[in-house]
């Protein structure tokens, strides 16, 4: 393996791994809000150990989170300097912007949060629990314009030696890309985080045990779970893939395995992309969908990869396609299975109904997966680009770090990895097992 | 606008570790002196609900660094691959045992935390302490202002450095020394009784371990180092600095009885040592120890100006906001600690 592929899979192996814990605690911290504000509404201890069970789990992610978000923001200079060299002066902004005003927030209402029930009293104990949502859903914020400008600079011109220099703070800000990439990512971290609380709930229901808190947090489950799923479809999903239709048309056409440019593009359900010629074998199509969907036009042209030239195309098609589908794929079984969920709590027999609870308790990796896929497909389909349209992955990576020292890091960071999964299922079982009613 | 992106760059990077620096100390310390579980919760509860906004200088003030000084944060982290690896790695194995020690309750999983917790704690105050003497050191430069170091070659400061040589060992043993001092003081200053009393008592015991320490490598850096001698003669304000950490460092020692003054001392000790070396390379922020002509500086390191002045909209009150919650929450949690009141 050369040293560009080992420091691309160093980065992939980090940040996907990381992003396991964020996109529960950005969910679970907008669920936690809604759980503090019925137990301050209603008065009913209940829902304070509710939120207190949710918080103990909450904590543990977070502190995952934490120590392996550090990496993350320390890989930009060590694995891709080159890139950092060149772009720092823009996307240091965002980053910077995310230490000081949503790192410093977050953790200073956590800690009050966490340990500083009974000092705080109800009601600040809410704004503390809504500070540490905010600060999350900031963090977030920042990351996504990083991410949003690396899919589509703007706001920058070029200086005398090709660096890269901000030219407008705004344009950095209210890139057309963020706004969908950025409401679609939190989305998927509500979908994520309201699965995880209703498959507890339905845990809970199944063994027995709990049952008051399991009810609540189905019910809790469900309802986010409902909403959030459909919204990831529309408008954000369909908002993200305009972005995409509209700024990087070779990605397009590579995500949905569409080789040569039609009118009427068919939408591809399932098949498998081959490369070499240039075809989709197995293919299940539905006639004319694809054109409709990106154009509203049934008839309209869509370009597949053949209207580009070859060092344009995103460099893993199959990595691309498969990430896509099994994303989309997902994210429509999640909306009928919170659909069915749904229709059945608004019914009054979900907590009765014990398919449909295995259901939702078997869901939890699901979300998991799709957002990750969904990743994959944002990031596989920026290739060739580190930056689309102005820098080659290559070229940013840190000419002086070899293979070899790379090579030992990421199997650093594997093994390292490793222990804090077994650790991490450990805990997080045992806090399930524990259960929301002991006292605290 | 670059100097004073250096001196607000300088400033974050010395509130983390004054700020982590004792609770990194805490963790060297919590080995030597709490005995039993309820001692050693004492010790970690005394950092509990603010370890972590401490590091949190750490990302903010390397994300500013990053935005500031693009080109200086592309090098070092680079450069320095290796350690800054592990100390990530250190970073991770001390997070987890602080939060997860008191998940199960056994005879194996918490004894196995607190040997993890205080040898990363220690092992970090040494990599930062390395980290530093390989700035004021200097570093193999080359035309495009960027390098490689292995971890180490033959310990010596010639031409074949590595980041750990005979100089850089002094100053990553001194930073130990340090931090555990520093760390000891806030442990006293938290805690009552016997677990107390064994706080200060090492702290001052290793006070006089720290003392030849800071008169050697003051000693050495002035001689490895010619541009100290330069900064400090051509702007003899600067001595301000090195003063502040001699006050400070004698101060842990006349004001010993006391609980809040020593660690204020030891604080202002840190922030001396620190500024004295940022001070003394000014305008450099990596020199090169081979050619005195090459090196990044805080002008060709730095951002361009539209990106430094727009910064400035948003850092200023973006750190007033960040001041403020941390004047808040170290207020809520001010006053000894007590293991009644634990949140989960």
């Amino acid at each position: 393996m050369d040293a560009l592929t080992i420091h691309r899979l160093h980065f992939a192996f980090t940040v996907t791994f990381h992003y396991i814990f964020p996109q529960l605690t950005m969910g679970l911290a907008l669920l936690l809000v809604v759980l503090k504000t019925m137990a301050l509404r209603t008065g009913n201890e209940h829902y304070n150990r509710a939120a207190r069970f949710w918080a103990r789990i909450f904590a543990i992610n977070f502190a995952m989170g934490v120590v392996t978000g550090i990496p993350m923001e320390f890989q930009f200079g060590t694995n891709w300097a080159r890139f950092s060299k060149s772009a720092g002066g823009v996307i240091g902004q965002t980053l910077a912007m995310e230490g000081v005003f949503s790192f410093f927030l977050e953790s200073s209402f956590l800690g009050l949060f966490l340990y500083g029930e009974k000092k705080l009293g109800p009601k600040a104990h809410w704004v503390a629990g809504f500070l540490v949502f905010l600060g999350s859903w900031l963090s977030g914020f920042f990351i996504v314009a990083t991410d949003a400008w690396m899919q589509h600079p703007v706001g920058y011109t070029l200086g005398p030696r090709g660096e890269i220099l901000l030219s407008s703070f705004w344009a950095l800000m209210l890139n057309p890309w963020l706004l969908w990439q950025y409401l679609h990512n939190m989305t998927g971290a509500v979908v994520t985080a309201a699965f995880a609380m209703a498959a507890v709930g339905a845990f809970y229901l199944l063994v027995k045990r709990a049952e008051p808190y399991g009810r609540t947090f189905v019910r809790v489950g469900v309802i986010a779970g409902v909403v959030a799923s459909v919204l990831m479809l529309f408008p954000t999903g369909d908002g993200q893939g305009k972005n995409i239709a509209f700024h990087q048309p070779p990605t397009l056409a590579a995500m949905e395995g569409l080789f040569q440019s039609e009118e009427g593009a068919p939408l591809a359900l399932i098949g498998q992309p081959d490369v070499e010629q240039r075809r989709l074998d197995n293919p299940l199509l539905i006639p004319r969908a694809l054109s409709f969907l990106t154009y509203q036009r049934w008839k309209a042209q869509v370009k597949g990869l053949d209207a580009f030239p070859q060092d344009r195309w995103p460099d893993n098609i199959p990595l691309l396609y498969f990430s896509y589908h099994i994303m989309v794929g997902l994210g429509t079984i999640f909306i009928a299975v919170m659909a069915l969920a749904a229709l059945m709590l608004w019914r009054g027999r979900l907590f009765a109904e014990r398919k449909v609870l295995w259901l939702l308790m078997l869901s939890t990796p699901f979300p998991y997966i799709a957002n990750t896929a969904g990743w994959i497909t944002a990031e596989a389909g920026r290739q060739p680009w580190l930056i689309y349209g102005l820098m080659r992955t290559p070229e940013g990576v840190s000419p002086h770090v070899s293979a070899g020292n790379a090579l030992f890091t990421l199997i650093g960071f594997m093994g390292m990895y490793t222990v804090l999964a077994i650790l991490f299922l450990l805990l997080v079982y045992q806090e399930i097992e524990r259960g929301p009613e002991v006292r605290s | 606008m670059e100097t004073l992106w250096f001196m607000l760059v300088a400033v974050m990077i010395a509130m983390y570790v004054v700020l982590d620096g004792f609770d990194l100390g805490a963790g060297i310390a919590h080995l030597l002196i709490a005995r039993t579980d309820s001692e050693r919760r004492q010790v970690l509860r005394s950092i509990g609900p603010v370890w972590d906004g401490n590091e949190v200088w750490l990302l903010a003030g390397g994300g500013t660094l990053y935005f500031a000084f693009p080109a200086l944060y592309a090098s070092s982290f680079s450069g320095f691959y290796l350690p800054l690896m592990m100390v990530l790695w250190l970073l991770i194995l001390r997070g987890i045992s602080i939060e997860f020690r008191n998940h199960i309750d056994s005879l194996v999983w918490k004894p196995f935390w607190d040997v993890v917790f205080g040898v990363a704690s220690a092992l970090l105050a040494i990599f930062f302490g390395a980290a530093l003497g390989n700035v004021v050191r200097g570093v193999p430069l080359d035309k495009a202002n960027e390098f490689f170091l292995p971890l180490w070659t033959n310990f010596g400061i010639g031409r074949d450095v590595g980041i750990l040589d005979w100089y850089t060992v002094l100053v990553a043993v001194t930073a130990l020394a340090t931090l555990t001092v520093h760390g000891g003081l806030w442990v006293a200053l938290k805690t009552e009784g016997e677990l107390q009393q064994r706080a200060r008592r090492l702290a001052l015991a290793v006070w006089w371990a720290l003392l030849p320490l800071t008169v050697a490598i003051t000693w050495f850096s002035f001689a490895i180092q010619p541009r100290l001698i330069a900064s400090f003669g051509a702007r003899p304000w600067g001595y301000v600095f090195p003063l502040l950490a001699i006050f400070g460092l004698i101060g842990i020692r006349a004001m010993r009885p006391r609980e809040i003054p020593p660690f204020l001392c030891s604080s202002i000790f840190i922030v001396g040592m620190l500024t004295s070396a940022a001070f003394g390379l000014y305008p450099y922020v990596l020199p090169s120890n081979l050619d005195a002509g090459l090196g990044l500086t805080v002008y060709n390191a730095a951002a361009a100006s539209y990106g430094l002045k727009v910064g400035l909209m948003w850092f200023i009150p973006g750190m007033l906001l960040a001041t403020g919650y941390f004047v808040y929450v170290y207020r809520s949690f001010a006053g000894k600690v007590s293991l009644e009141e634990e949140g989960h």
